[in-house]
């Protein structure tokens, strides 16, 4: 492509061939900061990171290795699995609620209604806060001896119990409120945009065959907004394996550890515990189920026909579903609270059968 | 379409006003909008209370007593450790990182996009694309190696240096949205300049730059409202005397020590979600572009 793009610009430079390295010097001189950023701090810190997850890294980043060490001891290690839980059920239920939420607001939205701004408006402001000002917010309106559960006991149900930030069991529901709160309204504007996408007539078409309206949506609007959710879906799972601030914010861990998150844990291994070789290991575990989740993703967005990626992302799934066990079984060795797992892990299942059959119709038509 | 209307009433019945479905959804709408609204207005009502009114009444009720100094507090004399100073130095700690980091990160994307569109070069396609999948990786896994590159170029504690990282991991999605903008705008306008015999820079200043105006704005609504909400790069790049505003509104509202005042907290929690706030307010439609460009395609 560049040959053909450079030959058009040589025609009118002239007929003399440069070197090839030093054509349009400028160009390549401006893209200097976007190189070095690409390569010595995208590729280069990632590739540092993972190396040096199989040090023994304490105080000081030393190249002493290990082996799997490491990783060893974070598996084995309480805060780490609890974190993981966590990020599991949080994430799970996020996807689900923030998906539907955004779909059925921005479908409630799309019904030619009056003062459409106004209610956009509403429900997009939290977005432009920081997760710092959000999980403050949520923590007093949480409060149980101001906020709301001493609100219903003033109104006379005095056994009243509404306390999640205080409760390990419950205490990511408490994040998730939160949550939600601050990011289904960006989850809305896309689906907004995805339904104002969709053509008019389909809609002439539903009722002139006598389809209902919420069976329109289900059975024709939803599966045309496949991009729409696929991109929703991509971007909140890259918004929950950063999830930091928010927990830091509201709860910072507690009650004890029990809302602690796989990128806390990262951090306070860098730079508190000062147990660099543990933080490397647990971040490369993020970096791991990041990919896990990219490569489908990303055979489905541009590697289309392409076999290599088609068996990446089956691996990927597999790995996934065996992820999910090892989760159920991790969670029942250490007796967390035991259903919650279970009816994530029989959601995470129920999704990756629909994906997996997604993928093959994907296939087959393609 | 003109003719058609003449022969007879078309479009759909009129409806009417009041009917189930109507009030169905309306009032699904305002319920769902009183739970997007509550944080914000218990947050403004208990900012406008004393001490003793909060320990009794209600968070959902109206100041009876309407007092200011809740604000006063939080701005000036709020603590963070041993300094009493307030909000304001983070605000202006915030301020100091923000202008920087904004306007190198999108001299910087905005090049990064031109060059992208039209100056093609052999690898250009590479880089951009890991610049874009690195924007899915993980803070987590690049923030040591950033922590010693900072090191050993001098600047770690430094603004400058969060002024540098904010650039590095604001170029992902602001090159893609100039890029995508570039693309856009005709080949023939760049190749008539290039005949005309402008180079790079020429014809960036002089041709692309006043035409991409929009698209400036769109990322300057995006960076301000990116970096002033940082609080994970504020947290590890900083030392405390140059926290920014995210970081000291976390410490003051959820330090340990003393008694809560939940009423300055609230106010310092409103100071830190102004700015965004007004831009957002301010911005509108804009806000919602930047966001969709920044989400559709990333």
């Amino acid at each position: 492509m560049s040959v053909v793009e450079d030959r058009s610009l040589q025609g009118a430079a002239g007929a003399k061939r440069p070197i090839r390295l030093f054509r349009n010097p400028m160009a390549k001189i401006a893209s200097i900061p976007m190189i070095l950023t690409a390569m010595v701090v995208f590729v280069g810190g990632t590739l540092w990171t993972v190396v040096h997850s199989f040090s023994g890294s304490k105080l000081l980043p030393r190249l002493n290795w290990v082996g799997f060490d490491q990783y060893e001891r974070l598996w084995e290690t309480p805060r780490w699995l609890i974190s993981i839980s966590n990020l599991a059920l949080y994430g799970i239920c996020s996807l689900i609620l923030t998906l539907t939420i955004g779909f059925v607001l921005a479908a409630l939205l799309d019904r030619k209604i009056r003062g459409e701004g106004v209610f956009r408006t509403i429900f997009l402001y939290p977005f432009a806060l920081s997760f710092v000002v959000t999980g403050i917010a949520w923590q007093w309106i949480l409060n149980p001896d101001f906020g709301l559960q001493n609100l219903v006991r003033e109104w006379g149900w005095e056994s009243f119990v509404f306390n999640p930030l205080n409760d390990p069991d419950t205490v990511m529901f408490g994040l998730l409120i939160a949550g939600i709160w601050q990011g289904s309204g960006l989850i809305m504007c896309i689906m907004l945009a995805g339904l104002r996408g969709i053509d008019e007539d389909i809609w002439k078409a539903a009722r002139v065959d006598g389809i209902g309206t919420v069976k329109t949506y289900i059975r024709i609007v939803i599966p045309m907004m496949r991009p729409v959710f696929i991109t929703s879906l991509v971007l909140i799972a890259s918004g929950i394996i950063k999830l930091y601030d928010l927990v830091v914010a509201q709860t910072n861990g507690g009650p004890g550890i029990s809302s602690e998150v796989p990128a806390k844990y990262v951090i306070e291994y860098m730079f508190r515990a000062q147990n660099l070789g543990q933080g490397f290991a647990a971040s490369t575990m993020m970096l791991v189920s990041v990919v896990i989740i990219l490569i489908p993703w990303a055979y489905l967005e541009f590697g289309k026909g392409m076999r290599i990626m088609h068996f990446l992302g089956m691996i990927a799934l597999v790995l996934l579903t065996l992820a999910g066990f090892v989760a159920v079984v991790v969670a029942w060795s250490f007796s967390l609270s035991l259903l919650l797992p279970l009816v994530g892990f029989l959601i995470c299942a129920g999704a990756l059968t629909a994906y997996l059959r997604f993928v093959k119709g994907h296939i087959q038509h393609g | 379409m003109a003719d058609i209307a003449m022969t007879g009433p078309r479009g759909p019945k009129p409806k009417k006003r009041f009917s189930r479905t109507n009030i169905f959804l309306y009032g699904t709408l305002i319920m769902i909008s009183m739970y997007y609204l509550l944080p914000l207005y218990v947050m403004i009502v208990t900012s406008l209370k004393g001490m003793p009114e909060i320990r009794l009444g209600n968070v959902f009720g109206p100041p009876l007593e309407i007092t200011y100094e809740p604000w006063v507090k939080a701005w000036s004399e709020a603590c963070t450790g041993v300094n009493c100073d307030g909000l304001s130095r983070g605000f202006w700690n915030s301020v100091n990182i923000l202008i920087p980091s904004v306007v190198l990160s999108i001299a910087i994307a905005s090049v990064n996009g031109y060059a992208l569109s039209n100056w093609k070069f052999k690898g250009s396609e590479v880089f951009f694309t890991i610049l874009i999948l690195g924007a899915f990786i993980p803070y987590q896994t690049m923030i040591y190696p950033i922590v010693i590159m900072l090191r050993e170029i001098g600047l770690m504690g430094d603004l400058g240096g969060l002024v540098l990282v904010h650039s590095v991991f604001g170029m992902p999605i602001l090159t893609l949205l100039f890029r995508n903008y570039f693309t856009s705008v005709p080949e023939e306008l760049f190749k008539a300049a290039r005949v005309d015999g402008a180079g790079f820079w020429r014809i960036y200043f002089q041709i692309m730059l006043p035409m991409a105006l929009p698209i400036f704005v769109v990322a300057v609504i995006l960076q301000v409202t990116g970096i002033w909400n940082d609080f994970l790069f504020g947290v590890i790049y900083t030392k405390p005397a140059t926290y920014p505003m995210t970081v000291q509104l976390n410490n003051i509202v959820n330090s340990v020590q003393g008694v809560k005042e939940y009423n300055v907290n609230m106010a310092a929690t409103l100071l830190t979600g102004l700015v965004p706030l007004v831009i957002y307010f301010l911005s509108g439609k804009l806000f919602v572009r930047g966001i969709a460009a920044g989400a559709v395609k990333g």
